[in-house]
């Protein structure tokens, strides 16, 4: 019996594993059946998301922080590694310039070590639709860490919270001042809050701006600003109901300072994920939006099916003249009962 | 063929040792515009990272910049390394300083295209279109 082409993304074949996540990355009929048949194999890897505005050292830092997990201080045997990285589509073009593997150069050479470039075709929430795709293949062949790296993102590209158990969120020295930490967003999708480039003028600043929109955010944490001193609180208030307190750490990604920092604070993350009911819930979350999504398109798709073009057309034509508000529209396009 | 929709994946490499990465970074754009995912690896790319790279990225295309002279060397590695790799069906086009009595040599090995300096970008991209239909 031939072995089909998910039995040998089972089995490591590399080929069969690239060419896997392109007939998913693609939406193609054969891409969903390898989903299909890999499905009950995913749930074991570790997602950790990092994201940030352009330019702040995501892709450096993913670099380090892979070489850091093939090199565990332990002894430990290191886990296999994959990489999915997203840069955007043009909107003009459709084309994209995908360029995170110029900053990943170190990680050539390593078997163990998968990275995979991904254009975000058009999707606006820092990943494209495919990404959770690609990462329940990757998940499925046996790779145990799988960092996902966004579209550089600036306030509102939150849907790596979704995906990913960890995130990281990154900052460099010198954007913008304490209001930027306390505006909505980015900044309250992290688990671990990262200042790259801490050897730059302004890493400080940041630091303590991110340190005290943190002691607003969970006033139980046992760190607080006090005319800029760093003063420390009684450590048994640390201890609330109220969950994790995201790391703030410095980090320097082209030297690698800081990054086994960060690496203990993922562990630390990941155990405490697992020994709290939050990681059953991250799944349920997740799997439940992805349902979600299918559910959407299916339904959209089926009723693209149902009517023709002309009816479409004839109504948009009525909204344009301002005929027929899009309201009506919709309620004359989608028959039925109720909305 | 991994990839069955309309998007052409392109890997743009430099080899060797030369540092020059304008050329590459011209045709990159050229290709980003005219609608490919084009993924670019930086300077001083090994045969070993690029086939590895092309692998990773199941790419159609592996665009080569080399300026330095050692195509005759670099080329016919990265082809037998790809076809180890059993990526056969990616198409290879080398564009940089290449002389023009090694051109024939070069398409009897299996590269597609060479391109030096003066080609037009519309050239490439045509090239590429219609090596991937």
């Amino acid at each position: 019996m031939p072995v089909t082409h998910a039995q040998a993304v089972l089995n490591g074949e590399r080929l069969a594993l690239t060419r896997a996540l392109t007939q998913v990355e693609n939406n193609t009929a054969e891409g969903l059946e390898i989903l299909e048949a890999l499905f009950p194999h995913t749930g074991k890897a570790h997602l950790i998301g990092v994201t940030g505005a352009p330019g702040t050292g995501k892709s450096t830092l993913v670099n380090q922080l892979a070489l850091t997990y093939r090199q565990p201080a332990d002894g430990c045997v290191p886990p296999r590694v994959a990489i999915v990285a997203v840069d955007p589509t043009s909107p003009f073009s459709g084309g994209a310039l995908l360029g995170d593997r110029v900053r990943m150069q170190d990680l050539a050479g390593d078997p163990c070590i998968f990275i995979r470039s991904m254009a975000s075709r058009g999707s606006l929430g820092g990943l494209a639709a495919a990404t959770a795709g690609l990462v329940q293949v990757f998940d499925a062949a046996g790779f145990e860490i799988i960092i996902i790296e966004t579209v550089g993102a600036g306030q509102a590209e939150v849907d790596i919270a979704r995906l990913a158990h960890s995130t990281i969120v990154i900052e460099a020295p010198g954007l913008g001042d304490e209001i930027q930490t306390i505006k909505a967003g980015i900044l309250e999708i992290a688990d671990i809050l990262v200042v790259n480039k801490s050897d730059k003028p302004g890493a400080e600043n940041t630091l303590r701006g991110l340190r005290n929109m943190l002691s607003l955010a969970h006033p139980e944490n046992n760190h607080f600003d006090h005319h800029g001193q760093l003063m420390e609180l009684d450590a048994e208030a640390d201890q609330s109901e109220n969950g994790w307190i995201p790391i703030v750490l410095p980090t320097i990604a082209t030297s690698g300072e800081g990054i086994p920092d960060l690496l203990n604070s993922l562990k630390a993350h990941f155990d405490y994920l697992k020994s709290s009911d939050l990681w059953q819930q991250k799944e349920e979350e997740r799997l439940k939006d992805q349902l979600e999504t299918l559910l959407g398109t299916a339904l959209r798709s089926r009723w693209e099916k149902s009517i023709s073009p002309d009816i479409y057309q004839a109504a948009l034509a009525q909204v344009i003249n301002r005929k027929l508000s899009p309201w009506q529209a919709v309620e004359e396009l989608i028959p039925g009962p109720e909305l | 063929m991994g990839n069955s929709q309309n998007k052409i994946r392109v890997l743009i490499a430099k080899a060797g040792l030369d540092g020059h990465d304008r050329g590459a970074k011209v045709v990159a754009r050229a290709l980003r515009d005219a609608g490919m995912e084009v993924i670019y690896t930086g300077l001083r790319q090994t045969p070993e990272m690029i086939t590895e790279a092309a692998l990773q990225e199941d790419v159609h295309v592996i665009g080569l910049s080399i300026l330095s002279g050692a195509h005759m060397t670099l080329v016919p590695k990265i082809l037998k390394l790809l076809k180890e790799q059993k990526l056969d069906d990616t198409r290879l086009f080398l564009g940089g300083i290449i002389p023009d009595e090694d051109k024939p040599e070069l398409t009897k090995l299996g590269v597609n295209g060479i391109y030096g300096p003066g080609t037009s970008t519309q050239t490439i991209i045509e090239d590429i279109q219609k090596a991937c239909q």
